[in-house]
């Protein structure tokens, strides 16, 4: 593989905006057949990149070259065009049409000049899926497909205009772990059919797994280039933020006291009326973070919905300071003592267009010393902004900025800064580290176990398995909306946990026997 | 690329302070100027049509009228501001609404009711000392214009109903409503024709020349309150949130509900302030049949002002002076004074193709015409 001849150069390239330096003089090439991991921390340039590659911008210096020779690509059909092809993170694909329609849109088949000959686009849609082994149904709409399957159509998509040279922007950032697998398998047997892939990505295990070749990026430069063999997390995480990192958090012995939020047999639907919780039981003490693992939809997010006071149980109590707080409003809660880190940033925990100090008020807006009566008090917020800037490292240009300029790692530190620090007793982080860097993924993994520290309680909902295993000092497991086991966090291996969550049992001979 | 320290180049009019107000307005102004001069052409090929020649000195002569009439003299400027008075109210209703994520249309409605109110209370205390009676009648306006705009706020909370189909029809039953008011409860005898009594000391005071009346100073004064409760209250701050993620004011313990309810009797209210002092200080009388397109010129003077009270303040100033000059130009240019919905439409035509005013001015994006993303997104959205 490595004396041919790349299907892709990119040479020098520099691209400048007001202020930063987004890529400087950046080389990397791409050989049939490779699949070729581009790692860095959110911000560092990568996304620059692989714009200036679509053609959705123009590099200020350097070349591109495809098959050797120097092309100018000037947007997004001129890429399409020279077989290069992008899947987007937030996919671009129409919910309420089919799969077929979806592929074919721009290339579509007539049966006559009015009318879509429906029946053969599904047909060709179903042999070209065969062949690249998607097991996908042709007729299914769009918004009726699981995340993974979507990812799935716009590959295909993707495929289906001839492309040679794909580019995976986070493929895997919606995904969970078995999706991934999936998607990896595919991505290896379209490697293996001489097609070249460009995986962007900044989970370390990952690129490791699925990469012939990493190539590093910090502040839009080049920092290494590694072979998966030859390197493994600590150096690349190291490549990347350039500090040492640790990977691992030391979460030290944990002091648990009185019981702060117990559960009794909650229960609670989901937004389709179907019962997702099933009665629950749990306690979290103060100073003890009690994990909850679950594959993805076991009833997580409505259970969380439900402490925070987002959803109505059906059934059950929830006690917090031995007070019954069954059915508070957000509101109430908030006034207990309970602080959210919602899973979904952008749907709950912040107004994108809202200046950063805003959204650091979000919560606590109302009451002194931000506000007297109905008047805001734009000293006491300015200096509050001020504060949490510093004190958890928000890296902005100023308090002011509206949050959806920041970067992801950014905007979830302000959600942290906010939420922790009106002195919660009760902390729900749900996913605190979705889609961040390590830089990121560190600190508010250290400030997590600070709260606990100083007397928190905390409930912490994660589908990263690792996450769970780091942090918490009991480990619940969720499984079809209950909570099938509770391990020692300090004791808990991977797999048995795994496989509670897989399954929802200990042992698979049960599993074998019970079905 | 969080590393930005250098502060951002580029010409003086787009950096600091000024370059937020450019950065907002800019579309704006653009679409006023796109509009001004397809109009102009409009008015060239109506001299095609009229004299048979193209007549290149017919635009300036019809905007040099309009110009003449709008800002020419002191009435000329005191009439804009009398046109521009209910313009301005409707405008920040509507704006408000904006903001909160609610469309109200109906505006029309609002204003009916609440002259018709203010013109019942304020015939009833006609002879009363006129503070008293001007008081009461306002009052009874704003009351009938809240009450009515309340409605599609609590059906929109409490049932989901979308407001836009709820305030078209309650326009309609508004409409019904007043012509049996007007004709029952309310009509003075020994007219020819069914209308409300005379107002007496319910009128409202000229204080500048000859039509500026008092109604005008509520219709400034509410700028700076609307501002000061959009960007200086919590209730502000409330509607605000709700109107730019509904979801992430709930989880911020904020109240959709009575939110929802809120910001839609407060647009009630400024459009029943509106129809108060255009009965009180200007028509002195009611009638079943009064027309008016206060309801959707008040949407395009609040998409034009971008939703932000002073912009809609300035928006209201210039179709204010639109309407005020159309009038001159029909005389002098012999343009139709129709000609003016026409630079309207066009206007919010721009408004709506963003995209392509950016294009043609060299704008760069600034995250697109926010309100009327926000009216899209709320479009079939769910109360919650």
């Amino acid at each position: 593989m490595a004396e041919s001849r790349p299907v892709l150069e990119m040479r020098g390239i520099t691209k400048r905006y007001p202020g930063v330096l987004a890529n400087d003089a950046i080389d990397l090439d791409l050989r049939p057949g490779e699949i070729h991991a581009l790692l860095g921390e959110n911000g560092a340039g990568k996304s620059t990149l692989m714009n200036i590659l679509y053609g959705l911008a123009v590099p200020d210096e350097g070349s591109i070259l495809i098959d050797g020779t120097p092309v100018e690509i000037l947007g997004a059909h001129d890429a399409i065009d020279r077989g290069i092809s992008m899947v987007h993170q937030h996919f671009m694909l129409i919910p309420v049409l089919t799969v077929a329609e979806n592929i074919i849109l721009g290339e579509e088949t007539m049966a006559n000049p009015v009318f879509i000959d429906e029946k053969e686009a599904s047909r060709k849609i179903k042999a070209f899926g065969d062949q690249f082994g998607f097991d996908i149904d042709p007729d299914a709409r769009i918004d009726t497909l699981s995340v993974g399957s979507q990812q799935r159509v716009e590959i295909l998509k993707a495929l289906y205009r001839k492309a040679r040279i794909l580019v995976l922007d986070e493929p895997t950032a919606v995904l969970t772990p078995q999706e991934t697998e999936e998607i990896f398998a595919v991505l290896r047997r379209l490697a293996a059919e001489g097609h070249s892939i460009i995986f962007i990505s900044h989970k370390l295990y990952e690129v490791l797994e699925i990469a012939d070749r990493i190539t590093v990026i910090r502040r839009g430069k080049v920092v290494g280039q590694r072979f998966p063999a030859e390197t493994n997390e600590g150096d690349l995480a190291e490549l990347m933020v350039g500090r040492n990192v640790q990977l691992t958090v030391d979460r030290g012995e944990s002091h648990p006291t009185d019981v702060v939020l117990a559960v009794k047999g909650l229960r609670a639907k989901d937004d389709r009326g179907r019962e997702a919780v099933r009665g629950v039981d749990l306690e979290v003490r103060a100073g003890e973070i009690l994990g909850i693992a679950g594959v993805a939809g076991n009833g997580q997010d409505e259970l969380v919905e439900v402490l925070t006071g987002l959803r109505k149980p059906s059934d059950g109590t929830v006690v917090m300071d031995d007070t019954v707080v069954t059915g508070w409003s957000p509101r109430q809660l908030y006034e207990a003592g309970l602080a959210h880190v919602p899973g979904d940033r952008h749907r709950w925990a912040m107004i994108m267009s809202f200046p950063l100090e805003d959204n650091l008020v979000l919560t606590s807006y109302y009451r002194p010393p931000f506000a007297r009566r109905l008047v805001r008090q734009d000293a006491a917020i300015d200096a509050r902004a001020k504060d949490l800037i510093e004190r958890f490292d928000i890296r902005t240009p100023s308090a002011t900025v509206a949050v959806e300029t920041l970067s992801g790692g950014n905007q979830q530190k302000a959600v942290v800064a906010r939420e922790f620090s009106d002195t919660p007793k009760m902390l729900v982080l749900d996913q605190p580290t979705r889609g961040l860097d390590v830089g990121s993924i560190e600190f508010i993994h250290n400030r997590a176990i600070e709260m606990r520290d100083a007397g928190a309680a905390i409930l912490l909902v994660s589908a990263e398995l690792d996450e769970v295993l780091e942090l918490s000092d009991r480990i619940a497991v969720m499984y079809r909306g209950e909570l099938v086991a509770t391990l020692d966090g300090r004791g808990a291996n991977k797999e048995e946990v795994g496989l509670l969550m897989a399954t929802g049992r200990r042992d698979p001979d049960a599993v074998k026997a019970a079905s | 690329m969080t590393v930005a320290t250098e502060r951002p180049a580029g010409p003086f009019w787009r950096r600091g302070r000024l370059g937020q107000v450019f950065e907002i307005a800019a579309v704006p102004v653009a679409s006023v100027v796109l509009a001004l001069i397809v109009a102009g052409l409009i008015i060239l090929a109506s001299s095609v049509v009229t004299t048979g020649s193209i007549d290149w000195a017919l635009p300036f002569v019809a905007y040099g009228a309009l110009l003449q009439g709008s800002i020419g003299s002191l009435s000329a400027i005191l009439n804009t501001i009398l046109q521009a008075t209910p313009l301005v109210l409707g405008g920040l209703a509507v704006g408000i609404g904006f903001k909160a994520g609610l469309f109200n249309i109906g505006g029309l409605g609002q204003f009916l009711l609440a002259a018709t109110a203010a013109a019942g209370v304020g015939a009833a205390l006609a002879t009363a000392p006129a503070p008293v009676a001007i008081t009461a009648a306002l009052l009874a306006g704003m009351a009938a214009g809240a009450a009515w705009g309340w409605i599609p706020g609590a059906l929109k909370a409490w049932s989901g109903a979308h407001e836009v189909v709820t305030t078209i029809m309650l326009n309609s039953i508004a409409a019904a409503l007043i012509g049996w008011i007007i004709l029952g409860p309310l009509l003075a005898p020994g007219f020819s024709f069914g209308r409300t009594g005379d107002l007496g000391n319910s009128i409202l005071p000229i204080i500048l020349g000859d039509n500026i009346h008092l109604g005008v100073l509520l219709a400034v004064a509410a700028v700076p309150v609307v501002w000061w409760l959009l960007y200086r209250s919590t209730l502000g701050f409330e509607i605000r949130s709700v109107g730019a993620n509904p979801a992430a004011a709930r989880y911020a313990g904020m109240r959709p509900k009575f939110l929802t309810m809120f910001t839609m009797s407060a647009s009630g209210l400024l459009f029943g302030i509106a129809g108060s002092i255009e009965i009180l200080g200007v028509s002195h009388f009611m009638i079943p049949s009064y027309g008016t397109a206060i309801g959707f010129d008040a949407i395009a003077v609040a998409l034009l002002g971008r939703s932000h009270p002073f912009g809609i303040a300035a928006a209201a100033l210039l179709f204010g002076a639109l309407r005020a000059g159309a009038g001159l130009m029909q005389v002098v240019a012999g343009i139709p004074a129709e000609i003016i919905d026409v630079i309207q439409a066009i206007i919010l035509l721009f408004l709506a193709a963003d995209i392509i005013v950016r294009h043609l001015f060299r704008i760069r994006a600034a995250g697109g015409i926010a309100d009327l993303t926000t009216v899209t997104s709320s479009y079939g959205g769910r109360a919650s």
